[in-house]
């Protein structure tokens, strides 16, 4: 039998709403949880807007994105990284940020996907 | 004179490139959706040209509230759906980059 | 099941019992949809479905087993914050009943 737990990194790549991306990837952080797998997310590009805080989406009718992520702390997801390239080329600053987050360079990045049994991007 | 929608972020395609090069003295451009990505300071340096032609620039106000932008370029002015609508009535064609 | 009447209030239900209208919930709506799931509400019962309306009021989503778990333990404190004290309370699969009987929609991501 192969192994039962793996460790899975999900890439955020694309911007909250414009498309189902970010919920999609959101869907399969949490289900990966409920079978107790061992969760990163990585937030590049377009992505790191996900993390903005105070989401009022109410007026394009769609769910509250960041109410949404701000439970992956009650699914035990708490590995949660963020491109430092990707936040300077966008004038983002950490504190902006709705979870607490670990800023990386691409090296770094480049590690954090190498030690991961399986990437997905989103 | 035409209106000019943009609906994708300056890094997702080369819809903001596209669209900007395309801008003519007397039009209206408006950014909807992750288009309002646009407006954050980071990018004003993308907007030199359309200031240059003194383009009205707005930015759908229920599009940054969803993703919580705050701090705008103040090139931009705030569009409400009503707003929308009236641009679309004074201006021809309407051009939708995406 | 697809429809509750409460005093003379037709409250609409989904073909699995969830409200359809998470406005129409009350604690008399609570009681009939446990009456239907042979369940007599407790005070530990509404403990635990004030803790599920606060989750979802919070993270505009229903939790699924482990978050559930987790938030009932801190704020019910560490004795009840446990997968079969739940159980007990809400047998078979307690994030799902429990949800159905707090007037919010069946969790997804919930085995």
């Amino acid at each position: 039998m192969s192994q039962i737990k793996k460790s899975f990194l999900l890439i955020n790549r694309q911007a909250p709403y414009g498309s189902s991306a970010a919920r999609d990837a959101l869907d399969v952080a949490l289900t990966a949880s409920v079978f107790e797998q061992d969760i990163s997310l990585l937030f590049l590009a377009d992505g790191v807007f996900q993390l903005l805080q105070n989401h009022q989406p109410q007026g394009i009718r769609q769910k509250n994105l960041s109410a949404n992520l701000a439970a992956l702390p009650m699914y035990d997801i708490d590995q949660i990284f963020v491109s430092a390239t990707a936040m300077q080329a966008r004038g983002l600053t950490k504190d902006q940020l709705s979870l607490p987050a670990e800023l990386l360079d691409d090296q770094q990045i480049a590690a954090l996907i190498s030690r991961h049994d399986q990437v997905m991007s989103f | 004179m035409s209106l000019h929608t943009l609906n994708k972020a300056p890094s997702g395609s080369s819809a903001t490139q596209d669209c900007l090069a395309a801008l003519q003295a007397g039009d209206a451009l408006l950014l909807i959706e992750d288009g309002v990505y646009a407006a954050l300071d980071a990018y004003a340096p993308l907007f030199q040209h359309a200031e240059s032609l003194a383009i009205d620039c707005y930015v759908l106000t229920a599009d940054t509230e969803a993703r919580g932008l705050t701090t705008l370029n103040s090139l931009f002015k705030a569009a409400t759906y009503s707003t929308f609508v009236e641009l679309s009535c004074q201006h021809h064609p309407v051009v939708s980059w995406a | 099941m697809s429809q509750l009447i409460i005093d003379g209030q037709t409250i609409e239900l989904d073909p699995e019992g969830y409200l359809r209208n998470l406005n129409d919930w009350s604690r008399s709506v609570a009681e009939q949809l446990a009456s239907a799931e042979n369940l007599t509400l407790t005070e530990e019962h509404w403990q635990v479905i004030d803790v599920l309306r606060d989750f979802y009021q919070t993270y505009e989503q229903s939790p699924a087993m482990r978050p559930l778990v987790k938030a009932v333990g801190l704020k019910l404190g560490a004795d009840k914050g446990k997968s079969m004290y739940l159980m007990q309370l809400f047998p078979g699969s307690p994030a799902k009943l429990a949800s159905k009987l707090a007037g919010l929609p069946k969790p997804t991501n919930c085995l």
